[in-house]
Parts: structure tokens; C-alpha cells; sequence
């Protein structure tokens, strides 16, 4: 049971790889990022279960932040073009003078 | 084995199984379909229904232990912050200008951007 949806898990992880390098736009890559790291982190949780070691499930909910935390980063920078604080950023009236 | 612990196991199987198959027709969506917008709805499957029904038979297999109370944890962030970074990806597409494609009849008043920094397009 496990390794079958782990093997339908791999499969759904590489579909999504192949949308992450098609890429298109931006934001189709980011998605699919975040996705593949939902994947991750159930994939790492059905793994343990499967080898027997459920104590893997440490390590999932640690991904499941750091993939969180990540993906706000990016469109933060993306954004704002700055990751730190955004209030202390010249504005554009100031980088034009 | 009493006939509890069968049921118990069916149950798991089937929602493990099922959990998978929602992943990989999300998964399926986020490759095939077309346009941005409508692979976000691809990539809520595989983070509601998927996470909901895999969380689901693990804790089933698990049994009333710690690992329940970690896979529940798991459970709740991944559902919280699935959809939050959903919002997220699509506020900063919206903001920087990215568009659903309309259909020929549904030509209408275009929302404005929201702000005027814009972005740069691929």
C-alpha cells in the first residue's frame, strides 16, 4: 500500500518537475516549486511509514516549514525587489534624483 | 485480528490510495493544462484533498500514538499555508501585470493593475 502510493507520489512529483523547467511565465515556476515541495513533504511521511521509522515525520513537518517560509521570500523579492526591510528602500523618486 | 482492525486497515488503504491518486491528478493538472490561473486550481487539489486524505490514512495506520499528534500537526500547517501560498503566487502575478487570457464574447472592462511599478514580462 505504501509503496504504491509512494510510486504514485514519485510520478506526480516528476510531472511536476517537467512544469517547473517548461517554466513559461514566472509564476508557473514558483507554483510548481511550492507544489513539489507539498510533495515532499508527504512523500518523506509515506517513506517513513515504509521503511518503518515513522520518526521521519520530524523531518517532513521541518520541510513543510522551511517550503512555507521559502516561497514568501521569493514573491517577496519578487515584489519588492529587497528581502530585508522594505520601509528602509529608497523609493524611485529618490533613486531618480 | 477483530473485525475492527480490518476495518480500520481497509479504511487506511483506501484513503492512502486515494490521497495519492488526488496528488497526481493535481500533479497532472499543474502539467497539462493551460494557462496560469487555471494551474493554480490543479495545485489546490494536490494540497487540499491530497494532503486531507494522506494525513488522514497515516494517522488511521498510526494508531492513538505520538506520531498521530505530529502527522495532525503536519496536517493543519499544510492546510493552512497551502492556500496562503496560493494567494501569495497569485497576488504577485496579479501585481505585476499577468492576465487570464478572456474568450472572444467576454470582452469587457479590464481590472487596472494595482499598482504602477509594474514588472518585467518573460
Amino acid at each position: 500500500m505504501f509503496l504504491a502510493a509512494i510510486l504514485l507520489l514519485f510520478v506526480a512529483m516528476i510531472l511536476v518537475l517537467v512544469r517547473l523547467y517548461v517554466g513559461k511565465t514566472l509564476y508557473d515556476r514558483v507554483l510548481a516549486v511550492n507544489a513539489f515541495g507539498t510533495h515532499t513533504v508527504l512523500f518523506i511521511g509515506l517513506l517513513g511509514f515504509l521503511m518503518g521509522r515513522p520518526d521521519f515525520l520530524d523531518i517532513a513537518l521541518l520541510y513543510a516549514l522551511i517550503n512555507f517560509v521559502g516561497t514568501i521570500a521569493i514573491l517577496k523579492y519578487f515584489r519588492y525587489r529587497a528581502i530585508g526591510d522594505t520601509h528602509q528602500m529608497p523609493t524611485d523618486q529618490e533613486i531618480g534624483q | 485480528m477483530s473485525i475492527l482492525d480490518i476495518i480500520v486497515e481497509i479504511l487506511s488503504w483506501v484513503f492512502i490510495l486515494s490521497g495519492a491518486g488526488f496528488v497526481l491528478v493535481g500533479a497532472f493538472g499543474i502539467l497539462r493544462l493551460p494557462g496560469f490561473w487555471s494551474r493554480l486550481h490543479a495545485a489546490s487539489v494536490s494540497e487540499s484533498a491530497g494532503v486531507i486524505l494522506l494525513v488522514a490514512g497515516m494517522c488511521l495506520q498510526a494508531g492513538p500514538t505520538l506520531i498521530t499528534v505530529k502527522l495532525l500537526i503536519i496536517g493543519i500547517f499544510l492546510f493552512i499555508t497551502g492556500p496562503t501560498s496560493t494567494h501569495a503566487i497569485a497576488n504577485a502575478a496579479l501585481v505585476t501585470g499577468l492576465r487570464p487570457v478572456e474568450g472572444k464574447g467576454l470582452v469587457g472592462d479590464e481590472p487596472a493593475p494595482l499598482t504602477a511599478d509594474g514588472g518585467d514580462d518573460d
